[in-house]
């Protein structure tokens, strides 16, 4: 079947102690607490159900579950009935025939009879139900009260941008309130009215579904057992035809998915129920938002031109190869095999990057790789190595489910890992506690059923003082698991840790000013982060973009290690991942320092290894860094650069330095969808694959190593990985596979971490958690379960050093940076959907004192200033801001958010400080310079040859 | 010499003037320089007679009624010359309708001041209580079983089993939630309890708290019941101040508090766990059962609810101990209960009687048959899911089985009684009609199968294919029952399906149609 149907088994999985009952004569085992509903479909006896699916707990309305059990007196609703031992259930009966034909009678005769013309027409249980109860007339007749008729219908809401509503052929089975609050925790759904007014609403008043608290995550349309919600694309299609499994192509939480076609048309996307990270969830990016792989801004051909001024002109593959292999050559033999270099991309697949930067290693003849994880998760990388023994995070998202007391720290998963926040909000609810430590009051401060125990507003780049400070109440308060730490970690160095972290400059009360967080507050929290249980730190970018956010990360890590939360189900330390390769792309060596399986360049045994499989010497000196290779263009000692997909004109820091740096070059080469504003200085662009062309694999957050496949034929001639491997072999290094299984076969080969690695392997198993390897045969769900890694866990002295980028009179305020629900990163995806609807440009958030002293209302323009430049947007006065702060997403290119941010970055990543601007804010009527200089160059840079473009200046 | 005169609060003596009947003896006895004193006690339950005044004499209280203000002056006259008056009707105590009640839950209601703490002492209050206090709640459940009580909602579950599940289950919060969201047709002994002696109903709710080993009580009353909400508040107020309610009951260290809790005007809030949603701040929808609430009530905590009548009959087991109470009654149903007698009656008002009281003595000897003077044609037991009775079922005893025998149920105890002009297939229509307004809405065969019901009803009611239709209308009805979420729909058939069965004449229109 192509279609990958999903056994529906009506009640979630439970765990507990075995069960035997029969059904129907049958026997069946199965963990107490388990519906006899769920029971009888593991023995194929599936019961007919329409209020009941296994994504949300049983509800017990549309009564057509009823079963006769022995003992027991009338038909008990077979979902809400939890198994017994001993019980005999009987699925069938003359009495239980005519039950559940009198209740479909009873739904049919308010329901409109337009089958054939319906969007969900074959893909209906309301209507499968009716042909299995064998409904065979309606005695009622049509003609009674409804919700259907001309009289009684009301407009289908067509507001949201990808699925409509349409109330007149709703069951009140309430699957999708329920998906909405137990499976992604908005609570944006309720039913309205009472008895037969009942019916699906979203949110109060005259709200639509696009004005409501909605945040279309789909969750509710997976549930909707008719066409009541439906996705448009499926009403302008019809239902699909086939079904690809895949990877989401969005952010590092790597949701499974099933692409759902007609022929080569994606109808839809639906999440995959076994799939591990998101197990059936989605959010509206991954579920809605894959259009752009179609937009008519995608560049499906090669281009080249000799000078950035000039015009692109299309080119055939070969011509585009050879124009670079020669520019890069030419280069190298007039500045040295060090003034070339490249970067790779963490959207891509690992496939992808392992052979980008084994083609800079081997065929350009250095080191010079990079990926962006550069300006993101660096110092994860390194803070983890250093005390763990592994850049890496501890847990499976599924281990949040166990966890009590959550620490969360500069990260904002409801906008940005929005089905992981679901998972965590599910917790939650079910009475976990959550600190939150951001200057934001983000959503899980508070939103419906949630409310933080304590909302730590510290000030931007005080993040090692915060976590000093609560490290301090732990060992000076006698909450160290001295067990843990005697077994488990290296006693010297706890020693020196504890000695330093119990010094008086790292009490609460000492740096309470410097936090902005009263010392009382810091205590408590940091009493029920040592005491609450299961303690598990999860974190995003607020931890890693600063100047101290390699120490940040070692800070975590000792709190950890001191209070014994790692190693087990509902601990640890969890980096939330921006990109959904980003722990790919590092695992396959896109650092300058490190091969694949971040064994550093210098070592010899591993260097042997790779000259023996790759056939020529590699360097043994790390390589540059990106800011290090700009920094030499501009210097004119660094020449040309191969970029895959990564836009660092939008995305890295300080845009005018970047921009110099990549006009300084003489070779930029990028391969991407779009013709990017890092485009706008190139001189070859190569056309690359949307994630629905792709075939290699993607590695999440959680270490899951997930298969992407070709759901619709390749749009542009050559694939990513082909183009570079004919790249490195006109460059002269021969590189050849047969396709990216075999890519994958090498890097198993080489990188003993992914040892038991293979395609063929993940699709019978669905996925991986490395190490795969002889000591992890079937992966690790969680690390260090045993021993750390690197054998003793390791206590980093973890020094706060305040950053040099300090507020002044002239720039008051802080500004940091994040993102929103609707767009993802640079945007070039989510700007080409109908997303922009919810999020159309970047805004300021500034605090209402700072809004009233500058004389700035809501949706006034501003100029915002930092010390490296200045761009204009939009402000709107938001308390979620605190005092002093100031806030803006850097989603659109024209905002230029990163014409502001420095080039301040971490003491050992380099990481940028992306979250600590010193700023002024004002009123303003026109666009920056930059903001005018970009305009130009959209109009001059971006030429086609084809366009009418005026002659050569 | 102080002269005490009673005139109820009740919100049913107020609907027909008790307030300004008050107001005008007050009026009089200042005007006349009179030294009176007046007591705002509860109903007696005698409604035909309300405003019931009563004076304190001698011989004991005697009572005037009904008295409006009008009949002030005349009354004080009387009073006065201690002659003899037209709405006299002697000692209280002696009157018929009264006399032959057994009253234990209702003993004190109309007696006292119902915010007197130390006038509910005085007439046997808290003497259950202080029992319970030196008892360890195992005993406490113990002694609730024996008594044979059972759920006065309707359900009739045994209360003490119950409690005993709830005191079985270790948690860290356990509650004790009052269902007084009386919503039933012609029943009114809920709020009565609550305006005339809430300290009884607060008392028992305190009770089954340490039975339980619930610390927080909830009592929910409907919107619908102003007053009630005042009456308990006001005595929670005054019990939390003797140190009744609280952290330490009585100083025993025995935690329980109480809140009351106002409804929003659903029926269906009446079902127990459509009124822990509420509770909870929800929209008013029943649950699924299993887990019942016991294990998993309110917030997901081990719950006893009770109706008001239950828990306000635990403290005279108590305090007079089980077998005192369970010599009431017959069969399985132990004890007493408050009939309500309503509709087309002569005497309407509340009886208290021990199970085994035929519905006959009810209707004709306290009630005095109907007020129209028509013959009797039918009564609706238990509220208006109950089923109808027809005149040859009177000599029926109000005892659970026995009613559930003759497939009708006791309910809330509630009596609606019809003369002969009553159209029983109206009333079968007004049966969905009634299911349409109250449905919540969750479950199918109650959302779609009332309106379903009614539509097919109404053909019959225009003589469209009478026969199919009500085929149609068993059928619907079975599905309803079996179908059902909870009793809403569950007995909305009841009503129907007797209506169908004891009086099939009123289905054939044809006469009827023809007639028009």
């Amino acid at each position: 079947m192509t279609l990958h149907p999903e056994t529906d088994y009506g009640t979630p999985a439970r765990e507990g102690a075995e069960v035997t009952l029969s059904i129907d004569g049958v026997a069946v085992t199965v963990p107490e607490g388990t519906s006899v509903m769920r029971a009888a479909a593991m023995v194929e006896r599936e019961v007919p159900k329409l209020c009941a699916t296994d994504s949300v707990e049983s509800w017990g309305s549309c009564r057509m579950c009823l079963v006769e059990i022995e003992g027991v007196r009338g038909t008990p609703s077979s979902c809400t009935t939890p198994v017994r031992a001993g019980m005999k259930v009987t699925t069938n009966s003359p009495r239980i025939e005519k039950l559940r034909r009198g209740i479909m009678e009873l739904y049919i005769s308010d329901h409109p009879l337009d089958c054939l013309t319906c969007a969900a027409n074959g893909d209906c249980e309301l209507q499968d139900t009716a042909g299995a109860v064998g409904l065979r007339e309606v005695r009622y007749g049509m003609a009674g009260e409804n919700h259907f008729d001309a009289e009684h219908k009301v407009a289908v809401d067509v507001s949201n941008p990808y699925f409509q509503y349409d109330p007149s052929k709703c069951i009140v089975c309430s699957r999708c309130v329920r998906a909405c609050e137990e499976v992604q925790g908005t609570f944006a759904l309720t039913i309205e009215g009472r008895g037969f007014e009942s019916r699906v609403s979203p949110g109060a008043g005259g709200d639509d579904f696009f004005s409501s608290d909605c945040v279309s995550c789909g969750a509710c349309v997976q549930a909707c057992p008719t066409a009541t919600l439906v996705e448009k694309s499926v009403v302008e299609h019809g239902t699909p035809t086939r079904s690809v499994l895949t990877t989401c192509a969005y952010c590092g939480v790597g949701c499974s998915f099933k692409a759902e076609l007609q022929g080569d048309t994606v109808v839809r996307m639906t999440p995959w129920k076994d799939g591990g990270a998101n197990e059936g969830h989605s959010c509206v990016k991954g579920r809605f938002a894959w259009g752009y792989a179609t937009h008519k801004d995608r560049m499906l051909k090669p281009m080249v031109r000799e000078r950035i001024t000039d015009p692109w002109r299309e080119v055939s593959w070969d011509e585009a190869i050879s124009f670079a292999a020669g520019r890069f050559k030419a280069i190298q033999a007039k500045y040295g095999t060090d003034s070339i270099g490249g970067i790779t991309s963490s959207r891509c697949t690992n496939e992808e990057v392992y052979v980008v930067q084994k083609m800079i290693r081997a065929a350009f003849g250095n080191n010079n790789v990079d990926t962006c994880a550069r300006v993101c998760h660096s110092p994860t990388g390194y803070g983890l190595k250093q005390t763990f023994g592994t850049s890496a995070g501890t847990q499976n998202f599924k281990s949040v489910e166990k966890a009590d007391v959550i620490l969360l720290i500069g990260a904002n998963p409801t906008d940005a890992h929005p089905v992981f926040a679901s998972r965590m909000k599910k917790r939650l609810r079910e009475g976990a506690e959550i600190i939150v430590a951001d200057p934001r009051r983000i959503d899980l401060v508070r939103s419906p059923h949630i409310q933080a125990a304590h909302h730590l507003q510290l000030r931007p780049g005080t993040n090692v003082a915060l976590m000093n400070a609560l490290a301090h109440v732990v060992v000076t308060e006698g909450l160290v698991n001295e067990d843990f730490v005697a077994e488990r970690c290296d006693t010297a160095e706890f020693d020196r840790w504890r000695a330093f972290i119990a010094e008086e400059r790292n009490a609460p009360e000492a740096l309470s000013a410097t936090i902005g967080v009263p010392a009382e507050t810091l205590r408590r929290a940091a009493r029920l982060y040592a005491t609450g249980g299961n303690a598990a730190i999860y974190y995003g970018l607020g931890v890693t973009e600063h100047s101290q956010g390699s120490t940040m990360v070692m800070a975590m890590a000792n709190l950890a290690m001191a209070t014994g939360n790692i190693g087990r189900d509902g601990v640890g330390i969890n980096p939330l991942r921006g990109q959904n390769n980003v722990q790919g792309s590092c695992d396959m060596g896109s650092f300058p320092h490190e091969f694949p399986g971040y064994r550093h360049v210098s070592e010899v045994e591993t260097r042997k290894l790779f000259e023996g499989d790759w056939g020529v010497p590699l360097l043994d000196e790390p390589g540059l860094r990106i800011t290090n290779m700009l920094a030499a263009a501009v210097d004119q000692t660094f020449k040309g650069i191969f970029i895959q997909g990564e836009d660092i004109a939008q995305s890295d820091p300080n845009t005018q330095h970047v921009e110099a740096g990549l006009e300084a070059m003489e070779c930029v080469v990028v391969q991407d969808l779009f013709l990017n504003e890092t485009a706008a200085f190139a001189h070859v662009f190569l056309p690359g694959t949307s994630f629905l062309e792709k075939d290699g694999t993607f590695t999440n957050a959680e270490r899951r190593i997930n298969r992407v496949r070709p759901v619709v034929e390749e749009k542009v001639e050559v694939s990513e990985w082909e183009a570079v491997c004919r790249l490195a072999n006109a460059m002269g290094y021969p590189m050849h596979y047969d396709g990216p299984a075999q890519i994958m076969a090498e890097i198993a080969r080489l990188t003993p971490a992914f040892a038991g690695v293979s395609h063929d392997r993940l699709d019978a198993e669905g996925s991986l958690q490395w190490p795969v390897n002889a000591a992890y045969p079937q992966g690790a769900p969680i690390m260090h379960v045993d021993g750390f890694v690197r054998g003793k866990g390791r206590f980093m002295l973890t020094e706060y050093v305040p950053t040099e980028e300090r507020t002044s009179r002239y720039y008051p305020l802080i500004l940091t940076t994040g993102r929103i629900l609707s767009q993802y990163n640079v945007g070039a995806q989510t700007r080409r959907t109908e997303n922009s609807r919810w999020h159309d440009k970047d805004i300021l958030e500034i605090h209402p004192f700072d809004a009233e002293e500058r004389g700035i209302g809501d949706g006034d323009k501003v100029t915002i200033a930092s010390r490296v430049g200045a761009t204009t947007l939009v402000a709107t006065v938001s308390e979620r801001m605190p005092q002093g702060v100031v806030y803006t997403t850097f989603h659109h290119p024209l905002t230029g958010a990163n014409v502001i941010t420095t080039e301040n970055s971490d003491w050992a990543t380099n990481c940028p400080e992306y979250k600590v601007t010193a700023v002024q804010i004002t009123r303003s009527n026109q666009p920056s310079d930059w903001q005018e200089r970009h305009h130009r160059m959209e109009v001059e840079n971006y030429r086609l040859a084809t366009a009418a473009a005026p002659a050569a200046e | 010499m102080t002269v005490t005169v009673y005139v109820p609060a009740d919100s049913a003596a107020q609907s027909v003037g008790a307030e300004e009947t008050a107001a005008a003896i007050l009026k009089e006895a200042a005007a006349r320089g009179l030294d009176l004193k007046l007591v705002r006690n509860g109903s007696r339950g005698l409604f035909w007679l309300e405003p019931l005044v009563e004076v304190m004499t001698t011989a004991g209280r005697v009572a005037y009624g009904p008295v409006m203000a009008t009949d002030v002056p005349g009354l004080m006259d009387a009073l006065a010359v201690a002659g003899d008056h037209p709405l006299c009707h002697g000692p209280t105590e002696d009157i018929p309708y009264l006399k032959n009640q057994e009253r234990l839950t209702f003993a004190r209601i109309g007696v006292i001041d119902p915010l007197a703490l130390d006038d509910y002492e005085a007439h046997g209050g808290l003497s259950g209580l202080r029992k319970a206090l030196i008892m360890d709640p195992e005993t406490v459940c113990e002694e609730v079983t024996e008594s044979g009580l059972r759920g006065r909602g309707g359900a009739g579950f045994p209360a003490g089993i119950k409690w005993k599940t709830v005191q079985g289950l270790s948690a860290p919060q356990k509650y004790v939630c009052c269902n007084a969201d009386e919503g039933d047709s012609g029943t009114f002994a809920d709020r009565m309890v609550m305006e005339g002696d809430p300290f009884m109903l607060i008392e028992g709710m305190i009770i089954a708290g340490l039975a339980s080993g619930a610390t927080e009580g909830y009592v929910y009353i409907r919107s619908e019941y102003p007053r009630a909400v005042a009456q308990m508040e006001a005595a929670a107020a005054v019990m939390e101040k003797a140190g009744w309610l609280g952290g330490s009951v009585g100083g025993s260290g025995r935690a329980f508090r109480l809140h009351v809790r106002k409804g929003a005007g659903a029926y269906i809030c009446g079902e127990e766990s459509s009124m822990l949603e509420s509770l909870e701040g929800k929209r008013g929808t029943v649950r699924a059962k299993p887990p019942i609430p016991a294990i998993a009530g309110l917030f997901g905590k081990p719950t006893v609810i009770n109706n008001v009548l239950t828990l306000a009959s635990v403290p005279i087991i108590l305090a007079k101990g089980a077998s005192f109470y369970r010599d009431f009654g017959m069969g399985r149903s132990r004890g007493t209960q408050p009939f309500q007698i309503a509709g087309n009656v002569k005497r309407g008002g509340l009886v208290e009687k021990a199970f085994g009281v035929t519905l006959r003595e009810l209707i004709e000897d306290f009630g005095g048959g109907t007020a129209s003077g028509r013959p009797f044609r039918t009564a609706q037991l238990g509220g208006p899911l109950g089923a109808y009775v027809s005149e040859d079922m009177l000599d029926l005893p109000a005892d659970y089985e026995a009613l559930a025998d003759a497939q009708a149920m006791l309910g809330h105890g509630g009596i609606v009684v019809f003369d002969e002009t009553a159209d029983m297939a109206e009333m079968a229509r007004f049966a969905f009609e009634f299911c349409e307004i109250e449905s919540c809405g969750k479950c199918t065969p109650c959302r779609i199968g009332a309106i379903r019901g009614r539509e097919t009803v109404e053909k019959v009611l225009r003589g469209e294919n009478v026969a199919q239709n009500i085929a149609l209308v068993e059928d619907l009805c079975e599905l309803m029952r079996d179908g059902s979420l909870c009793a809403m729909g569950g007995l909305t058939p009841m009503p129907v399906l007797s209506a169908i069965r004891l009086f099939p004449e009123d289905f054939d229109r044809a006469p009827r149609l023809a007639a028009e």
